[in-house]
């Protein structure tokens, strides 16, 4: 069984009812690695030499975290920055991560009829995601395409059970 | 007149509490609201106390002792060997310069040679009380003329074993056979023979240094494993009652004993327990001093004799006062601060009572010039404290601070930019953390064990009192770019950073608050940088709890910041505003007002949410609000 390492990213998870509910259903799956950034670095100060452990001793690795101004949250950013080295992930020496599978888990206030060249925003969740994608695939890792739960404004209760679930079942198949 | 004790008790507090208070009203020092309230309840204005006045001098000088010891607590060990100089040779010039003097003016106005020379004995010894209630009350202790002066006074205090020891060699023999009433010869040294007098002196010193390091500082170490608060009043006035009855049974100055008691436990870890303890002892006793020296003042003499009383009285506070101001000059001490010993020093002192009674014991003085002489002790001793206020107020401001600063060059080798005051758990972490950034502050510190030690480990550290500006000097100050005060005694904090501010106000500086109060009072002298050890340590504790019940620590992290702004912001607001009348006294109920003041505003405040940046929720209101607005 792969072994699944969740970096979840998310300044006011304590608001987030979608991502509560979706965290929910994942966190305590066996053989899954659930870490909530915001909790474990409050002052964005990351312990990098742990985090390159952890990402050595997982297969998949997901980056869980809300949309917001087209990106991700900054301590994400910031962990990008900081774990993924030069010549450790990247590089003519960087193959720390090579094929491990890599994706994106996406909550989005706005419905996905927004993200399309008709919408009000101009673009795909794909094309907003390119940064990771090339991320990913600079550190020869298989970038998967994204899960997406979309108009979390107007989602009902049932309606996240069911991306829960979803949620869930994606994280067995990977596990495969 | 009447018996009872408490009804003394009564009037004494009484007149102290008016006396006291009026004379402060006035911006008096408290000495003369004390001597006030003694003329007042004395034998001649209200008579409510009368012949017993002796008998509560006796007592009274206790306070005398206590102080000594007090003040003996404050004074290292090295301190203490680093003025011997200052002590024999200011001290032994104004005992000497004082004696010669006042020896001829009273011979030249017609006292017999060994009376006058008793009573120049008398008149070289000034009032430690007195001065030293006065210069303690000002804070003056740290100053140039402090020193001086406290210097000055613990020589007398050492020379007046050698008077008593000289004057019954001029007792008149003839007269002695018939003297049976030998009081003061009462204690062992005078049973003894000579040789054995100065191995008992000097046993006695060795047996009070020796018993503060292996009896006393053992004792308080039990006594405070017990916990019992009383215990620890106790032993401190044991120890003081003790070194006390030990120097009078081997005729030693107990005030002498009880100095060098408190030198000896001034290093030990019980210094300010013992200071906190016996502060209002001290107080208070000195007080019923003053006021029993302001009731033993004979009136009737002085009407009997005004002008020989008055003359003498002008004579005696001249003498003495021309005697200091040379002494001052020949130290080279600037104009203000001879000034302040000159007039400070000027009355004759309580060993003038013990020297004079006993004098007259062996018959050597009449006992009209006995009671002429304790007048003139009493009024001098009253005067000073007024002479004081006019130099201060009057000839001071004219002169203060003109002469130029001329200094020996410092020892202190490298100077820096930064200069880090107080070497304890607080200051410590900050030239730990300095340090590992490259900046190595000079450190200064009042702790010589600490000093040493850290020297050991590689550290910069000078050892030192830092509210003298002399050693803040040496230590770079005016090269210096930021002087941190890190040290956990607000008033000598305020001293220190007035002084600097004042001097070299370049300087920037970063002070230590120990609390909003003693910040307050730190932002109203006009300080920028403070900070308060219990401002971030508290919250940190708290964001933690809350970190425990659930909340998140970033949202928590970035309240307690906001926190800090807020109640930043509420200090300088509050501390601007005007205070509720200055009374001190109540300093713990005003801290309670201020806590309700404080909870008050918070309450307004409410549950504050700085931010609502990805709230999804509040997003989802609006959105939700909307669509009801126009259903689409």
């Amino acid at each position: 069984m792969k072994k699944v390492l969740v970096l979840f990213a998310h300044p006011k998870f304590e608001k987030s009812r979608a991502n509560l509910v979706l965290v929910n259903h994942i966190k305590d799956k066996e053989g899954v690695t659930f870490r909530d950034l915001y909790e474990e670095y409050p002052d964005f100060l990351i312990d990098v030499p742990f985090e390159k452990k952890l990402l050595e001793q997982h297969d998949v690795i997901i980056w869980h975290h809300p949309m917001y101004w087209y990106s991700c949250p900054p301590l994400l950013k910031q962990w990008i920055d900081m774990v993924l080295e030069f010549n450790w992930a990247y590089g003519p020496n960087g193959k720390a991560l090579s094929s491990k599978i890599c994706l994106n888990v996406i909550t989005t206030g706005g419905s996905k009829e927004l993200y399309c060249t008709q919408g009000i925003n101009s673009y795909t969740i794909t094309e907003f995601l390119r940064p990771f994608e090339q991320t990913a695939n600079l550190c020869l890792m298989n970038y998967n395409k994204p899960f997406t739960v979309m108009g979390t404004y107007k989602l009902t209760d049932v309606e996240l059970e069911v991306y829960g679930t979803q949620y869930s079942s994606l994280i067995d198949s990977l596990q495969q | 007149m009447t018996g009872s004790i408490l009804f003394d008790a009564i009037v004494f507090l009484l007149g102290a509490i008016i006396c006291v208070s009026i004379a402060k009203r006035f911006g008096l020092s408290s000495v003369i609201g004390y001597l006030m309230a003694g003329v007042l309840i004395g034998p001649y204005v209200l008579g409510f106390i009368g012949e017993e006045g002796e008998d509560i001098l006796h007592f009274a000088e206790f306070g005398v002792v206590v102080m000594l010891f007090l003040i003996g607590l404050e004074i290292e060990p090295k301190n203490f060997w680093n003025m011997r100089k200052t002590i024999a040779g200011m001290g032994g010039l104004q005992v000497a310069g004082t004696m010669v003097l006042s020896y001829f003016f009273f011979y030249l106005i017609g006292f017999e040679w060994k009376v006058a020379l008793v009573t120049s004995m008398a008149v070289a010894l000034s009032s430690t009380a007195i001065a030293m209630q006065t210069i303690k009350e000002k804070g003056l202790m740290e100053t140039t003329f402090g020193n001086s002066a406290f210097s000055i006074l613990l020589f007398q205090d050492i020379i007046v074993i050698f008077m008593l020891g000289a004057i019954p060699l001029l007792a008149n023999t003839d007269k002695e056979s018939t003297t049976t009433t030998h009081e003061a010869a009462g204690n062992l040294l005078d049973t003894l023979p000579m040789g054995y007098q100065t191995l008992a002196i000097i046993l006695s010193v060795v047996l009070i240094i020796g018993a503060g390091q292996y009896l006393i500082v053992p004792m308080l170490r039990k006594v405070a494993q017990t916990g019992v608060r009383e215990l620890l009043i106790a032993s401190a006035l044991l120890i003081v009652f003790s070194i006390s009855f030990l120097m009078e049974y081997v005729g030693l100055s107990p005030a002498l004993g009880a100095f060098l008691g408190g030198v000896v436990l001034s290093s030990s870890e019980y210094k300010h327990e013992l200071e906190s303890t016996l502060e209002p002892f001290k107080n208070l006793l000195l007080g019923l001093f003053f006021i029993a020296v302001g009731a033993s003042i004979n009136f009737v003499v002085i009407a009997k004799m005004p002008l020989t009383i008055g003359g003498i009285l002008i004579a005696v506070i001249l003498i003495k006062a021309l005697v200091l101001f040379i002494t001052g000059s020949v130290f080279k001490m600037k104009l203000d601060q001879k000034m302040l010993l000159t007039f400070s020093l000027a009355q004759i002192g309580e060993f003038a009572f013990v020297l004079l009674s006993f004098a007259f014991q062996l018959n050597i003085l009449e006992q009209e010039q006995m009671d002429i002489l304790l007048v003139i002790t009493a009024l001098t001793m009253s005067f000073t404290p007024i002479i004081s206020i006019i130099n201060e107020r009057l000839i001071l401001p004219r002169i203060g601070t003109k002469e130029s600063i001329k200094r020996p060059m410092d020892h202190i080798a490298k100077s820096q930019n930064v200069i880090l005051v107080g070497f304890g758990h607080f200051g410590s972490t900050v030239g730990r953390f300095l340090r590992s950034h490259g900046i190595e502050a000079t450190i200064l510190d009042q702790d010589s064990n600490r000093v040493d030690f850290l020297r050991k480990m590689g550290f910069e550290v000078y050892y030192g009192d830092a509210t003298r500006i002399d050693l803040l000097e040496s230590a770079g100050i005016a090269q210096a770019k930021i002087l941190i005060c890190a040290i956990d005694n607000p008033s000598i904090t305020q001293e220190i950073t007035k002084l600097v501010k004042e001097k070299y106000p370049h300087v920037e500086l970063m002070i230590r608050a120990q609390n909003r109060y003693d910040a307050y009072e730190l932002l109203n002298m006009g300080m920028e940088n403070i900070y308060r050890e219990s401002l971030d340590t508290s919250l940190s504790l708290a964001k933690d709890v809350l970190s425990k019940l659930g909340f998140r620590k970033y949202t928590l992290n970035q309240q307690v910041q906001n926190f800090i702004k807020y109640d930043e912001s509420s200090l300088r607001r509050l501390a601007a505003e005007p205070k509720q009348g200055d009374n001190y006294i109540f300093k713990a109920r005003k801290e309670l007002e201020e806590q309700e003041r404080l909870l008050n505003e918070d309450f307004k405040r409410g549950i504050v949410e700085y931010d609502n940046h990805w709230d999804s929720e509040s997003i989802r209101k609006v959105l939700e609000d909307q669509q009801k607005d126009n259903p689409s």
